[in-house]
């Protein structure tokens, strides 16, 4: 049984990390300006469009009498039709995230929380829905969204390598995964095609350290998973290196491969690199996809 | 213990375990090197990624050999190697140790004191009594046998004498009884009686004699000869050529003793002698206390100098005569021949010959001088000068110390003074009175043919009696002396040339001026004045030839003195007498040496000993190291000396390697950046912000100097007092925290060169906004206590014309970020005139070393790195107008620290009227 002050210290240290990624992916979201998010057509809005004649059919109460009254007909003011998109997040939690090569970089994890709920924040500020996949957080809009995301996204799961999450997936919305696609591929394609087939477009962002794109190891090694259920040992690593940036070359083709098919976009960042630039492109991206 | 070579060991079996290396080297290669984990997500793209090839990784040959070496080391370690193990001599019965235990044996002397002790470790083990005996201070009684423990405990009190073991010890041979075996420690060098001793130890039993080749160096006494000191030295083994450097030992003008001056001393080959001169300014001559060759350890490398190659300045002053080219009439002329072969002559006027400051001034028939002179003359005198007067016809018609005693003469003066046996008076010349005990010449003969025609009579008085040192056969006074300060006047009542006297054609009268200390002592040999006193020794050299101080020696009689051969009777050294000095040294004039030879029949043996060395210690050291290297080269096969923990670990390593080296450079930069431009500094204070305030401030007058003036200075400097040198730097901001630490002894010694070879602080209160100068802030008393090891000058508040006042800007409101008055200088000299017509007194000479103010200049000054003010300075425009004026002190200050007290050469006055508006 746990005693309150056991669970109050355990809360705590769970909600610890809240606030500094809400305040880093707020920090990461102010550097990119609010787009516009009107739908390029007529319809329901707030801002105007465009005038037009009246047709049959229009309200009286539709006519705009300023515009009419400086000509021989009656015209209409439109709006922008402006709806709100319903964006879904996969962000993977696995064990495989929380490698980190160097106390100075960030861990994987860490950096793919803090870009997800930056681009969670955009959205929800452009007045996007935005939730998670599976049905713990189904898409909403508003400020109280973004807390309660963070909340869901700083839990770790125990398990080696994550798989995408496709219940919960609005047709025709959108989505964002973000992971390392380290796991099983396979997994990953029946999601995409189950995706695909609700007409859901969308986003892979692919997050991996610097030491999983060199592999600088040499020497009799044994090589762990995070949690430590699967392992490999070799005599000489450096023999390794090129197989397995081959393989890993294999599987970025795979992504992209699939990432064709299915309609989505596929993108490789850096934990050494710069979350903004990451950032950037996946504002493009989604932007060219609502 | 079983010997290899030179090397033992003491547990050889241990040894049998190096044949287990092989079958090490075979265990080793069989286990490959241990695996290092990895966390790594990445691996599930290495599922199924087999290694190329099947066999382990092999742990590679030189590591093998690496850790083989190891194992070696460390079991040839355990064996207990040792080098040059020792074996005993043996031997039974008494033993007795001679050393010569003369100062030839003083460089070798550790040498000796270690067979000695390896000796005495032999006896103790044979069980046998030991006498050391020091040949050159034999022991009364007979021989001191003794255990060997008790003698090694009591050896570090056998030193070496600074003399020869006498000759004659026929007495002490006498004492010897009993068997006893003689182990003989020589010191190379031959001395009379060695035969005599040598045959009378054989009687006794075996003679053993321990002696080491050597050459021994001898220094004679240097001597002077036609403007030149001729510094020559002896030595033995007569060998090929060769080079020894002599060292001439003085003190500075500040009492340290430094070495003047180095020459070498060449020997040709076969010769024993060699000689050279030394040519040195009569200032440094002066100063020479001692010469020594350079690297020799002993009393006869070591020659004292005393007033023999001192020679004392005299000036020489005649009355005005105009009696031109008479030169056997000229009253200098007997002074001239009596002097010159032992003094250096200063002719000139009396003023320029008291700025000469020399030790004797003769005066020669001079009445009269002027009262600027006569008070030079009397502060010369009072400081320990020796002015000796002679009378003659001007003096004794002219009325000085007629109505009173003159200060510049010892006694009262009855006009006209007295002629006797002329040819219009009566009576006969009057001879000299044998000389009274308690006067300086007492001792010297009189000779009859000196005689006295005219002389100045001295007025009857209380003192005249004990001023009186030489008197005339009817009881005149001839010479009188009186002592005015540290120095003293002395009268001769006679002209110093023939005319009055027939004094200055004898010797006496160069003996008379040798006992007044007017002249050296040409030669020790004179025995006549060394005679009748008793000369107190006062600093005695050792074997080792290092100066002792001898206040606890008795007094030594002249006539042994007058006989010169050092010994126990008379130790080296020098000795003090009535104004004079002698040294007697351990080599003299006509010393030679030899090599001790001695006959076939005894067996020599040379003084080293190799030493017994433990190795156990080395090897296992040097396996432990092997073994270190081992982990390295392990962690580097292994692949854990790379990767991100691991660059941190080399980089370290690397930093550790080169910080020193990049330590020197930076020093070397700073110095060359610091010389190379005109670099104003601040002084470190420890507390960051004040130092990071007076940077900035110093950069700001950097600035300003370089918009404004032709100072172009370059980025300021941070100087912490202990370890920088200060020597770059013309100018040091000082501001005062309370908490700041005081400067080391060094660092004061340091800051004093400084401010004495013109550097210049400015020290800084920053408190002029609620404390004046010296009253009691806390910053005011921090700098009473920093200034306290400081050698500052009087000081006084600026004047309206001090030359700070108008080195660039005319100025007289000195305001930092406070506006104070409170600025102290070095006080002008009390002399200082204000000039005709001038608005500024005549202040030429003299910089000051320190401006001391509170004003808080830095702050005014200070800009940060944009070239922005950092602190605001009073309100509005009074403000800035403040801020002016701080800037243009400091442009001031700085110009004054550069230029000195140019501006105030009367040349800029004009202009400085002009602008003035006078």
């Amino acid at each position: 049984m746990t005693s309150p002050l056991d669970l109050r210290s355990q809360a705590e240290t769970a909600a610890s990390p809240l606030p500094a990624l809400l305040a880093g992916a707020e920090h990461l979201a102010t550097t990119v300006l609010l787009g516009d998010h009107g739908r390029r057509r007529a319809g329901m809005g707030d801002t105007f469009w465009q005038y037009r004649n009246a047709q049959t059919g229009d309200d009286l109460r539709s006519i705009d009498w300023r515009r009419s009254a400086r000509a021989d007909s009656n015209f209409v003011a439109d709006k922008e039709w402006q709806i709100a998109q319903s964006v879904t997040l996969w962000v993977d939690q696995s064990a495989s995230m929380a490698f980190g090569s160097d106390a100075n970089l960030p861990s994987k994890s860490n950096r793919a929380r803090t870009i997800a709920l930056a681009t969670a924040i955009l959205l929800i500020r452009g007045g996007e829905r935005v939730g998670l996949t599976g049905d713990q957080l189904p898409p909403r809009r508003g400020e109280a969204q973004i807390s309660k995301l963070a909340n869901v996204l700083s839990q770790d799961e125990t398990t080696d390598y994550g798989t995408p999450d496709t219940t919960g997936m609005l047709p025709r919305s959108r989505a964002l995964f973000v992971s390392d696609f380290m796991g099983h591929i396979d997994a990953l394609e029946t999601a995409l095609l189950k995706a695909a087939d609700l007409g859901v477009r969308g986003v892979m962002l692919q997050i991996l350290d610097p030491q999983e794109e060199t592999f600088p190891f040499n020497g009799r090694t044994i090589f762990q998973s995070m949690s430590g259920s699967l392992q490999h040992e070799t005599l000489q690593a450096g023999e390794l290196r090129n197989r397995y940036l081959e393989r890993l070359a294999e599987r970025k083709d795979r992504l992209t491969h699939l990432a064709r098919t299915t309609g989505w976009q596929f993108h490789t960042h850096h934990t050494d690199t710069p979350a903004t630039s990451a950032l950037l492109w996946l504002y493009q991206a989604l932007t060219r996809s609502i | 213990m079983w010997m290899i070579g030179p090397i033992g060991f003491s547990a050889p079996l241990l040894l049998l375990g190096l044949s287990v290396l092989p079958i090490l080297w075979l265990l080793l290669r069989a286990v490959p090197p241990a695996p290092v984990k990895r966390r790594f997500p990445g691996v599930a793209l290495l599922l199924g990624l087999t290694d190329a090839e099947s066999q382990a990784d092999k742990t590679p040959w030189w590591l093998l050999l690496l850790r083989l070496l190891a194992v070696a080391a460390l079991i040839l370690g355990f064996a207990g190697p040792v080098l040059n193990p020792t074996e005993s001599k043996g031997g039974a019965g008494d033993l007795v140790i001679a050393l010569d235990g003369s100062w030839a044996g003083a460089p070798s002397w550790r040498a000796q004191m270690d067979r000695v002790d390896t000796l005495l470790t032999e006896a103790a083990a044979n069980d046998r009594r030991v006498a050391i005996i020091n040949l050159s201070a034999l022991p009364v009684g007979g021989l001191p046998f003794a255990s060997p423990n008790e003698w090694q405990n009591k050896l570090a009190n056998v030193q070496p004498q600074p003399w020869q073991p006498s000759a004659d010890t026929s007495a002490w041979i006498a004492t010897l009884s009993g068997r006893f075996e003689t182990y003989w420690m020589s010191d190379g060098i031959d001395w009379d009686g060695r035969d005599a001793l040598l045959a009378a130890f054989e009687t006794h039993g075996a003679v053993r004699i321990f002696q080491s080749p050597r050459s021994t160096f001898g220094l004679r006494p240097a001597r002077f000869e036609d403007g030149e000191i001729i510094v020559s030295a002896v030595r033995t083994p007569i060998g090929a050529a060769a080079t020894v450097p002599v060292t001439a030992v003085g003190l500075d003008p500040s009492d340290v003793e430094r070495q003047l001056q180095t020459i070498d001393l060449a020997f040709n080959a076969g010769e024993a002698v060699a000689e050279t001169a030394l040519v040195l300014p009569s200032e440094l001559r002066n100063r020479v206390t001692r010469f020594e060759i350079t690297g020799q350890r002993s009393a006869a490398a070591v020659s004292l100098t005393d007033d023999a190659l001192k020679r004392r300045e005299v000036a020489l002053i005649a009355g005005s005569d105009n009696r031109e080219g008479l030169n056997l009439l000229s009253p200098l002329h007997y002074l001239r021949e009596a002097l010159a072969p032992t003094a250096d002559l200063i002719d000139g006027t009396l003023e320029d010959i008291l700025l000469a400051n020399p030790d004797v001034i003769v005066l020669a028939d001079v009445a009269g001088v002027t009262s600027l002179e006569n008070n030079g003359l009397i502060k010369w005198v009072n400081d320990g000068g020796l002015l000796l007067r002679f009378a003659g016809p001007q003096l004794a018609t002219s009325d000085i110390g007629r109505a009173s005693e003159d200060p510049l003469l010892p006694v009262r003066l009855r006009a006209g003074g007295r002629s006797v046996g002329g040819a219009m008076s009566w009576g006969e010349p009057k001879a000299l009175a044998p000389f009274a005990e308690d006067s300086p010449f007492f001792g010297l003969p009189v000779p009859e043919d000196v005689t006295v025609t005219s002389q100045v009579m001295a007025q009857p008085d209380p003192t005249l009696a004990s001023r009186v040192i030489a008197q005339l056969a009817d009881g005149t006074p001839l010479v009188t002396r009186k002592s005015l300060g540290q120095g003293q006047v002395v009268l001769v009542h006679v002209t110093a040339n023939a005319e009055w006297t027939t004094l200055p054609l004898s010797g006496l009268f160069v003996q008379m001026l040798e006992r007044l200390a007017v002249s050296t002592r040409p030669a020790l040999s004179d025995a006549t004045i060394l005679e009748g006193y008793t000369w107190l020794p006062r600093d005695m050299l050792d074997g080792f030839g290092d100066l002792q101080d001898a206040s606890a020696l008795a007094g030594v009689d002249g006539a042994v003195l007058a006989g010169g051969q050092a010994g126990p009777n008379l130790r080296p050294g020098l000795y003090a007498g009535p104004d004079q000095q002698i040294a007697i040294n351990v080599i003299d004039q006509d010393t030679t040496l030899s090599v001790a030879a001695w006959p076939a029949r005894i067996p020599v043996e040379g003084l080293g000993t190799a030493q017994e060395t433990a190795l156990k210690g080395w090897l296992l050291a040097g396996a432990m190291a092997l073994l270190l290297i081992d982990i390295l080269a392990s962690l580097a096969i292994g692949g854990r000396l790379r990767g991100p923990q691991a660059d941190a670990v080399a980089l370290l390593l690397a930093a550790m390697l080169i910080a020193p080296d990049a330590q020197a450079q930076t020093n070397d930069k700073t110095a060359i950046a610091a010389a190379a431009n005109v670099v104003l500094a601040h002084v470190l204070t420890g507390d960051k912000e004040t130092d990071d305030i007076a940077a900035a401030g110093l950069l700001g007058i950097s600035r300003t100097l370089f918009q404004r003036t032709s100072i172009e200075p370059a980025k300021p400097m941070s100087v912490d007092l202990e370890t920088d040198e200060l020597t770059f730097f013309p100018f040091l901001y000082w501001p005062i925290t309370t908490d700041q630490p005081l400067p080391s002894a060094a660092a004061y010694s340091k800051l004093n060169r400084y401010l004495h070879t013109g550097g210049m602080i400015l020290f800084d209160t920053r408190d002029a906004d609620q404390a004046s100068f010296g009253s009691g802030s806390p910053e005011g008393r921090k700098l009473q206590a920093i200034a306290r090891g400081l050698d500052i000058p009087a000081l006084e508040p600026i004047p309206s014309d001090h030359v700070l006042t108008r080195t660039f800007y005319l100025l007289q409101d000195f305001p930092g970020r406070y506006n104070s008055r409170d600025i102290w200088v070095e006080a002008a000299p009390f002399n200082a005139e204000l000039a005709e017509g001038m608005p500024f007194r005549n202040l030429n000479d003299g910089v000051t070393p320190v401006v001391i103010g509170g004003n808080d200049w830095a702050r005014a000054w200070a800009i940060d790195a944009n070239g922005n003010r950092m602190f605001p300075v009073g309100r509005g425009t009074a403000g800035e107008r403040q801020r002016e004026f701080a800037l243009r002190f400091g442009v001031n200050l700085i110009m004054y620290v550069l230029t000195g007290n140019y501006k105030s050469d009367q040349v800029h006055v004009p202009a400085l009227l002009d602008r003035l508006g006078q």
